[in-house]
């Protein structure tokens, strides 16, 4: 296993050649660099799959944790050491498929996406860079290193989201990102110093005495972590970054908030699920109800977003917190009573990413063609992208939840832990997949059914009523086309992959089988809504949406502000830090220190001497600040200390 | 009383050695030797550092007074490097017409108050310490006020040289009252005495003032902001990153040392100074347009930050504040030694408004100044981080959870205004952006070695690791 240091040190190289001397490169040659290289650690990362896994179980019945390199990077007082290394075990290998096919597929799309952009030499170095430290990432085989990747993640979907940067709209949004989940972060740093400090090591795997030593502190230190995780996964209520991040490259967005950084606090809590089960089982279910009404809170907001880029946003939110949620209503390891959703939630996380990166890199395709996000700049593209409408087609289908594609059986298991936690959590859980094959199927019909907006605008060409002539919508070319159908190929099959028998939650086989009860409910609400949403949207506004629309106004227009989050957010930042303090005291400083003292000075001043105005007199302020802050400690250290 | 002890003091002597060579060739070299004046000096400057590092046995001389050691001769040696880093940012300033005539001036300055803090270091008796601060403080006066043409500097002069002496003053007559609790003036003598009573606590604080002032805790920076501005730029980043590096170590030993009974009192001090200086400092920073002032606010608050180092008071803790002032004087350095070329380049000061647009014309210097900054706001993978990282293990292991926690908060401020500067220079448009830099040879040297402090420090451990086996 020892080449598989090879999946790190590839993007790594191909990061340093095109960030080095791109500028100088033609850009055919600098995406050829890029893909072939992704391509190299596709290969890779499906070799270590495909050994790993054919290697078989070991003696208990489980995979082996393997970590072919482990170097110590850091000895730290006594015992404590950061290390860097490499860790295999289901899930990171798992991680490692997902990772790699994406963002293959997202290299070979932007070939023709990002063709003739400015800086197409720094995209590609950009997304070699994320592609590292993503993989990085998965497999630490510490806390720590996980730490660094994740800030790296962090600091390269920065410079992805900002790829634009002439627009002002994209730079305030990948600083948004950036100060969101740097803000989140905060608490992930906390979280990992008490559990260096209480279990001596920052290692994953941690002897049973010295964890029972730090066990009052683990569930303070991992709940700590998680808010780092929720930053990055976009929980309620840290998810306000994730829609303005739409504001980069389609393509990016595909890849990093769809598939992979986003489903990076998933994988972080699943990491540590053991730790999690062991000691700090509320702190687990709190997750879980967190993530609950993440994902109502989401799908809502979702039902009437105009920008089809939002709705994915949206969307994705919602179903990381199904993934969540999935993880919170464990009760146990094993995963025939109560560790089912361990299963459940990486099995979702796998398909996932497949159909949403499809539906990221679909909805590029549109935007290609139509050179608008708005919903109402299309309609009726079935006729001329078909590739495009299949695969989409597909896609809504998956995450809808219509067997036999890939999003049915994974969004079934959740559903069925759910269930096995408690009724209510199950009921609320159909529910919110009831509302996601909705919105889903309102955008797919807005974008492929109703209207033309092309034809309407030809019409009003030819009557003369319209300048100039109308752009007349395209299918994309094969280097797009070309990962939709691989993706969409991926995501009608990968249902029929037996998940459970690679991973479970104490790493035992664990065969699915469906329930028939909680597939059947679920199959019917989804075929319900896909209806219901086809009624009103297939044919432009229908009569039932505006009698929705007119009496459910105040609410749809607070969903579509979603919920003004973003405004108290801004509320606390601005208004609170900015104007309550930092004004204030930036005045206090101008006005009073400055002012009362400049006065004193300046009123000496003019009785002694008029000849040197420009004296300004501070310094005796200055002094006085001085005494009598030396002063005002001694008090302090003397009478509260 | 045995005078060949003078030559033992290795950092002390080879410096005054430098001192002197630097000052003869400045009173007889005339015509073309004047050339390669600033080539010389930087020469004699690496061969002293060279010395420095390998003079590190472990002495005490004059019955105690002054005592060496691998560590504060591996500070001395850092502060030295740190020295020439500006000396090298200086050489285009120092061709300029005002200040030519006055080149060897200026180093010789520069060289005495390396040795004043040099002495601050090794002091372990308050009258050595004394002329140590003193002598690292007169000569920056007139550094600062080195334009004296230059109103701005010349009143930045002002202003520098009365805080300084007021708050000498102060800490004198705090240090006569340890004197008089005392008896003795030795560092080694004190600490049984001084057990925490009122009057202890009085002349720790009033003792304190005159460090704090150096390093400009909140509420003793106020001369900061007007003195950075003022000052000539290359002087103003020795006074932010030397002149701070050699007061916090001293601070270290003396409060380890002499005050070492009273721990849970210092450890309050530094606790209110700290998150005063980080928080108050990190507000103001976001309200400021000049660059040299922003500069300033933010010296301010990574001087709270090195004080979690401080605070934890142990061998971990020293450390972590020598790594720290490593990274600081890299990244700091990085930061105005592009202030300087932007300045020498437009010849007025620099306000956020002058660097917009500064990425379409100057790629590399702009990129230098944001990989700095990341590193400033403690963004890894860059050195930055990993110095945060270690004070703030220092101190979370000292107990110090809350402030731990205050500090992690002003991170994310620091952020929001380290970004405000990366954003002026990429994305703000600017119809007339600073116009393309051709830095000279000495500057880009300098800046060369910045950026691979900043990049390569943390990364590679051994450097940590190796300060790690010096700490005391």
């Amino acid at each position: 296993m020892q080449f598989c240091i090879f999946i790190l040190i590839l993007p790594l190289l191909s990061f340093l050649i095109l960030g080095l001397c791109g500028s100088k490169m033609p850009h055919k040659l600098a995406g050829t660099i890029g893909t072939v290289s992704l391509s190299v650690v596709t290969i890779l990362a499906y070799t270590v799959a495909v050994i790993y896994f054919g290697g078989g179980r070991g003696d208990e019945g489980t995979f082996p944790t393997l970590i072919p390199y482990d170097y110590t990077w850091l000895p730290f007082a006594g015992t404590l050491s950061i290390d860097m290394g490499i860790l295999l075990d289901p899930i990171s290998v798992m991680m490692l498929i997902v990772i790699s096919t994406v963002s293959l597929m997202v290299h070979i799309y932007s070939l023709g996406y990002m063709k003739g952009e400015r800086g197409f030499q720094r995209y590609y170095a950009f997304l070699s860079l994320f592609t590292f430290s993503m993989l990085g990432l998965v497999v630490a085989t510490n806390i720590f290193q996980m730490y660094l990747f994740w800030e790296l993640v962090g600091v390269s979907s920065y410079l992805l989201i900002g790829f634009y940067y002439t627009s002002p709209k994209a730079i305030a949004a990948s600083k948004k990102a950036f100060i969101v989940t740097r803000f989140a972060d905060l608490f992930f740093l906390i979280g990992i110093l008490i559990y260096g400090y209480y279990t001596k090591t920052f290692s994953f795997s941690v002897n049973e005495t010295m964890l029972m030593a730090a066990s009052s502190m683990l569930p303070l230190s991992l709940g700590l972590m998680f808010v780092g995780g929720a930053g990055k996964s976009a929980m309620f209520p840290l998810h306000i970054w994730l829609p303005d991040a739409m504001e980069g490259p389609t393509p990016v967005s595909a890849l990093i908030h769809a598939a992979t950084m986003v489903v990076a606090g998933v994988y972080l809590v699943a990491r540590l699920f053991p730790l999690f089960i062991g000691y700090a089982p509320d702190v687990l279910h709190i997750i879980a109800y967190v993530g609950a009404f993440t994902a109502l809170y989401a799908a809502v907001v979702a039902c009437v977003q105009t920008d089809i880029k939002r709705v994915l946003a949206f969307s994705t939110i919602s179903q990381i917190a199904f993934m969540m949620v999935a993880l919170g209503v464990c009760t146990s390891s094993n995963p025939h009573d109560g560790g089912l959703g361990y299963m459940a939630s990486m099995f979702h996380l796998f398909t996932h990413a497949m159909f949403k990166g499809l539906l990221f890199l679909g909805a590029g395709a549109i935007i290609h063609a139509v050179h608008s996000n708005e919903k109402s700049n299309m309609g009726g593209l079935r006729k001329y992208m078909p590739i495009t409408h299949i695969t989409f087609l597909i896609a809504c289908l998956a995450i809808a939840g219509i067997p036999p594609f890939s999003g049915f059986f994974s969004k079934d298991e959740i559903l069925a832990a759910c269930y096995n936690f408690s009724t209510t959590m199950g009921v609320f859980m159909s529910i919110i997949a009831a509302i996601t094959a909705f919105y889903m199927f309102r955008l797919y019909n807005l974008i492929f059914w109703g209207k033309s907006h092309y034809e309407e605008e030809l019409a009003a060409y030819n009557a003369r009523e319209r300048e100039e002539k109308p752009h007349k919508p395209h299918e994309a070319p094969f280097v797009m086309t070309l990962p939709l159908i691989i993706l969409a190929v991926i995501s009608s099959i990968a249902g029929f992959i037996p998940f459970g028998e690679f991973i479970s939650s104490n790493g035992e086989s664990y065969s699915i089988h469906l329930q028939p009860a909680v597939a059947i409910a679920s199959i019917t609400l989804a075929v319900a809504s896909i209806a219901i949403a086809t009624i009103m949207y297939r044919k432009g506004d229908s009569k039932i949406t505006i009698y929705i629309n007119t009496h459910l106004k105040g609410f749809i227009k607070a969903a579509y502000n979603r919920f003004y989050i973003d405004e108290l957010w801004l509320f606390i930042t601005k208004k609170i830090i900015f104007n309550g303090i930092s004004r204030p005291i930036a005045w206090f400083d101008r006005n009073v220190i400055d002012g009362s003292l400049d006065k004193i000075a300046s009123m000496t001043q003019k009785l002694s001497n008029h000849v040197r105005p420009m004296q300004s007199g501070n310094i005796q302020s200055y002094n006085i600040w001085f005494l009598s802050g030396a002063l005002l400690l001694i008090l302090i250290l003397i009478y509260l200390a | 009383m045995n005078y060949l002890q003078f030559l033992s003091m290795t950092p002390e002597i080879s410096l005054l050695g430098v001192f002197v060579m630097i000052f003869l060739f400045d009173l007889v070299a005339t015509g073309r030797y004047r050339r390669i004046f600033h080539g010389i000096v930087c020469l004699l400057l690496i061969a002293h550092t060279y010395i420095c590092i390998t003079s590190g046995e472990e002495q005490t001389l004059f019955g105690g007074m002054y005592y060496n050691n691998p560590m504060i001769s591996f500070v001395k040696a850092l502060l030295t490097f740190g020295t020439l880093l500006v000396i090298l940012q200086a050489h285009r300033w120092l061709r300029g017409s005002y200040t030519y005539y006055k080149q060897g001036e200026f180093y010789v300055l520069m060289l005495s108050t390396l040795i004043g803090m040099y002495f601050m270091m090794s002091a372990r008796h308050f009258l050595l310490l004394f002329i140590g601060i003193e002598l690292a403080s007169l000569p920056l006066a007139c550094l600062v006020a080195f334009d004296k043409y230059r109103h701005n500097s010349a009143e930045a002069g002002i202003k520098y040289i009365l805080s300084s002496m007021f708050s000498s003053a102060i800490m004198l007559f705090g240090i006569s009252y340890l004197y008089g609790i005392t008896g003795t003036l030795y560092f080694d003598d004190m600490p049984t005495i001084l057990t925490g009573t009122p009057i202890h606590i009085f002349s720790l604080v009033m003792f304190f003032v005159g460090l704090g002032f150096k390093i400009s805790l909140v509420p003793f920076h106020l001369w900061t902001a007007d003195s950075y501005q003022g000052a000539p730029t290359v002087v103003t980043a020795y006074l932010s990153v030397i002149s701070k590096g050699a007061a916090v170590f001293t601070l270290f030993v003396v409060l380890t040392k002499v005050f070492s009974n009273m721990v849970p009192q210092w450890q309050t001090l530094l606790y209110i100074l700290t998150v005063a200086s980080i928080t108050i400092a990190n507000l103001f920073a976001i309200k400021q347009h000049n660059i040299k002032r922003f500069m300033a606010f933010s010296s301010i608050s990574q001087a709270g930050y090195i004080m979690l180092a401080v605070i934890a008071g142990n061998a971990k803790g020293m450390t972590a504040m020598v790594f720290y002032i490593l990274v600081y004087i890299v990244a700091n350095l990085a930061v105005f030694g592009v202030i300087e070329s932007i300045e020498q380049q437009t010849r007025h000061g620099v306000r956020r408004e002058t660097i917009n647009g500064f990425y379409s014309t100057n790629p590399r210097l702009a990129l230098l100044m944001t990989l700095a900054l990341f590193s400033l706001a403690g963004i890894p993978p860059f050195a930055g981080f990993f110095s945060k990282f270690f004070v703030f293990m220092s101190a979370f292991d000292a107990g110090f959870w809350v402030l731990v926690f205050i500090a992690l908060i002003n991170t994310v401020i620091s952020l929001y205004y380290y970004l405000l500067i990366v954003k002026a220079m990429f994305i703000t448009p600017n119809e007339h952006p600073v116009q393309k830099i051709k830095c000279d040879l000495y500057t880009r040297l300098s800046l060369v070695i910045c950026f691979a402090g900043i990049v390569l420090l943390g990364i590679c451990s051994i450097v940590y690791i190796n300060i790690d086996k010096l700490a005391f």
